[in-house]
């Protein structure tokens, strides 16, 4: 049976991968999708602990099975869909207004 | 004899590292979004090994039925100009960045690995009944526990949907700007580029807007 380590592990790997996305691509599209990389990974560790917490909270004879874990990756996801909603929106505005999609250009507010 | 579930992990495991590398990597935002979906779904997997068969089906639902199609929605309504050309202007400074935490993320994964792979008790998953993680628990424990945070997300995603109309309307926007603001916007904007480098719509919206000046 595969411990939560591993995971972990996979959840900080995909983290990692979609913070470097954040901070190297300057297409802002491909910057949202970072950051949804990003919250998925997450959500994978809030998933994986609450699986493994869930032997102590039996241990201690805590009331039933605990889901706060997956209680909270569900509101991740929600925050996440609000994200996406006003984010894309804001992309959409920037082109009408710039014609452009790129992050650095996006500078209306410099100087 | 290596166990079924432990073969499945790295099918996931290794599919949703391709669709996070292919969403850093690849120049056409629509096989960005593609590999998003790939990750998705191995993300949705992994919920489902770790017994929370309601998120993974929230997650398919959520995300690749309505993320990805929006994020698929803004590339085809933007065009081409959805992919941003290559160029070198501060390249240096990106690479920097990058390459920094990359290094951090290496650290901290090096630390996590060398701590708990050589742990003589890694923490297991622990066995569950059958109905952990489904929707009548899942739906118990977030109506009893969480429910105050349950009725603020709902209001979050009404005003995110109510501010995400109000951002993209872009015309009313500009037309509500005083003349000075307006002009010192078009000043601002570079003259569309015809030969292409300018979205689908690009034409309508601008004749658009010289009409309504």
């Amino acid at each position: 049976m595969i411990p939560v380590e591993h995971y972990v592990l996979l959840s900080s790997l995909l983290f990692v991968i979609g913070s470097v996305g954040f901070l190297v691509r300057r297409n802002v599209l491909v910057t949202l999708m970072s950051i949804e990389v990003m919250l998925n990974a997450a959500n994978l560790a809030l998933v994986a602990f609450n699986r493994s917490r869930l032997r102590h909270a039996v241990e201690q004879a805590a009331p039933g099975p605990s889901h706060t874990g997956q209680v909270f990756a569900f509101f991740v996801i929600a925050a996440e869909a609000a994200e996406v909603a006003v984010g894309l929106a804001i992309v959409l505005s920037l082109y009408r207004l710039r014609r452009t999609v790129r992050s650095d250009e996006a500078d209306l507010l410099k100087n | 004899m290596v166990a079924l579930g432990t073969i499945y992990f790295w099918v996931c495991a290794l599919t949703a590292v391709a669709g996070a590398l292919s969403v850093v990597v690849s120049k056409n935002p629509i096989r960005g979004a593609m590999g998003l979906l790939l990750l998705i779904l191995s993300v949705a997997g992994l919920f489902l090994a770790l017994h929370a068969q309601f998120l993974a089906a929230i997650q398919l639902i959520v995300y690749a039925g309505a993320i990805v199609v929006l994020f698929l929605f803004v590339i085809m309504l933007l065009g081409p100009a959805a992919s941003t050309p290559n160029d070198r202007r501060g390249l240096f400074a990106r690479a920097f960045g990058g390459g920094l935490a990359a290094l951090c993320g290496a650290a901290a994964i090096a630390l996590v690995a060398s701590a708990g792979l050589a742990a003589k008790h890694p923490f297991p998953l622990a066995d569950v009944d059958p109905s952990f993680g489904g929707v009548d628990a899942f739906g118990s424990a977030l109506f009893a526990d969480a429910l105050v945070p349950f009725e603020v997300s709902g209001a979050l995603l009404m005003v995110a949907v109510v501010g995400a109309l109000a951002v993209a309307r872009g015309r009313q926007g500009v037309a509500s700007l005083t003349r000075s603001e307006r002009e010192v916007a078009r000043a601002a904007t570079p003259e569309p580029d015809t030969a292409g480098g300018a979205g689908v719509y690009s034409h309508e919206i601008h004749a658009h807007e010289e009409h309504s000046s």
